[in-house]
């Protein structure tokens, strides 16, 4: 437990919040890299989700993307990206993103996918063009498993945005990092418990967010389907 | 490709050690979290302490899969007592990734079994040791089949980043080839970590058809719903 104790003490010594290599800058750097990884993936699999999810073609492409980029080890892919365009924080990037599709992907079709075809049927009767069916419909009845998608590769990218620093981009990783090349355990396990505690603050925060913006209706509606009442419509809505 | 070629053996050596971390994992994962999550779905529809402890078992194992694989596999010596460098704190790690996953794949599964062919188990006398064994279980074993696939994919994959620490594994592939810049070698980590993915998954099918020869395995994942939350592999 002592040397829990040390990574604590080493965490709040107020020597090592200020400068570039502090825990502030690191934290900020840890951020920025996780949100830009993910808003250049949600980019190009929410708009895909949805029309995947809309029209119901390229279906079997999804499946494969989302299953088979799960196998691609990520440190690999930091790996061989470092090689072709060097250290820094341009191949992290790109690794998190691939990492970040699959989630975002599925998040986006599958949220359509589960809407009542009778729902987007009367939608289409009652006049609405398909560009409303979308957007009125289809969008916000699917929210729940979209945010549930960006829930799950938010966490995947900030867990994994540690091994930014494995070719030096920077991030909570750096401790951990440059604690491995020092042989500095203290520093190795504060840089750790520091990861952990941000993992732990956003899946906390998601799963709040995640109830609050549940349409009434939808839980409503999901509750009476489920046999065994309240605690697992929550888990299937998760 | 002449690395690949000239190392042949080094490649077959890491993929033992792959296998020696990845495989133990996931046996373990599969057997730990059938009691557990069995003890989840048992009070799920209960009141008082008991709901409060199936409630808990499965908000700790989503927070045990929020947490970062590399600062666990430090975390650990520190807790447990183990050296940095030792194999045993990536396989301690990810059983309780897989854990983390088969709890609530666990039970799902046994809540997919129709209450009525419990009850129906029941009056024809089974005790209640037996109706789990002989009709739960086996009922439960197409979900619990897509539950342990996903775990077996994202075990053998985190399994790599062990390598950050020197931990012999396909990871060491990647770190030495960086090092020394090869890209054969990191490709061949790549590619062995796929294959070994692929070839587990298939077992696992082709144990599910052996188990349970009365229901096409296949039928199995198509039957879940692709479910966006907590399949991911985190690093």
């Amino acid at each position: 437990m002592n040397l829990i104790i040390d990574a604590i003490a080493w965490i709040l010594d107020p020597a090592h919040y200020g400068g570039p290599n502090g825990i502030g800058a690191r934290l900020f750097e840890h951020l920025w890299i996780s949100v830009l990884s993910l808003l250049i993936a949600g980019a190009i699999a929410i708009p895909a989700g949805f029309f995947i999810g809309h029209t119901g073609r390229g279906k079997a492409a999804a499946v494969l993307v989302s299953g088979g980029v799960r196998a691609l080890p990520t440190l690999g892919l930091i790996s061989i990206l470092g090689l072709s365009i060097g250290i820094g924080v341009q191949a992290p990037i790109i690794a998190f993103v691939v990492l970040a599709i699959p989630s975002l992907l599925a998040g986006a079709y599958a949220g359509f996918e589960a809407i009542d075809r009778r729902i987007v049927d009367s939608a289409r009767s009652v006049g609405m063009t398909e560009w409303q069916i979308v957007g009125r419909v289809e969008v916000p009845l699917g929210l729940p498993l979209l945010i549930g998608g960006i829930r799950s590769a938010t966490l995947q990218v900030i867990a994994t945005a540690t091994l930014a620093a494995y070719i030096s981009g920077g991030g909570l990783g750096s401790f951990i990092f440059l604690g491995l090349r020092t042989n500095d355990y203290t520093q190795m396990l504060a840089g750790s418990i520091l990861v952990i505690a941000l993992a732990i603050a956003f899946e906390g925060s998601f799963s709040a967010l995640q109830r609050l913006v549940v349409p009434a209706g939808v839980r409503a509606g999901q509750r009476t389907n489920v046999r065994s009442g309240s605690s697992r419509s929550v888990a299937a809505a998760e | 490709m002449n690395w690949v070629l000239n190392n042949l053996p080094l490649i077959g050596e890491r993929t033992l050690d792959h296998l020696g971390i990845a495989v133990p994992a996931i046996i373990l994962s599969f057997v730990l979290s059938v009691p557990i999550g069995w003890v989840a779905n048992r009070y799920s529809a209960s009141n008082g302490a008991l709901l409060w402890l199936s409630g808990s078992l499965l908000a700790l194992s989503g927070l045990l899969y929020a947490i970062p694989s590399l600062p666990l596999f430090l975390a650990l010596p520190a807790v447990i007592g183990t050296g940095l460098r030792d194999p045993i704190n990536v396989v301690i790690g990810l059983t309780l990734y897989g854990i983390a996953l088969m709890v609530r794949a666990t039970a799902d599964a046994l809540a997919s079994v129709d209450p009525h062919v419990e009850q129906a188990a029941t009056a024809m006398g089974f005790s209640g040791w037996s109706r789990f064994w002989k009709v739960e279980l086996p009922l439960a074993g197409p979900v619990l089949l897509a539950g342990i696939r996903v775990v077996s994919v994202s075990t053998v994959s985190l399994t790599t980043v062990g390598a950050v620490l020197g931990i012999k594994s396909l990871g060491l592939l990647f770190t030495d080839g960086l090092q020394r810049n090869i890209p054969g070698e990191i490709y061949a980590g790549i590619v062995m970590t796929i294959l070994i993915a692929i070839v587990l998954d298939a077992l696992l099918v082709l144990c599910g058809r052996l188990l349970m020869p009365w229901r096409h395995a296949a039928a199995a994942p198509k039957a879940q719903a692709p479910a966006p939350t907590k399949l991911g592999v985190n690093a």
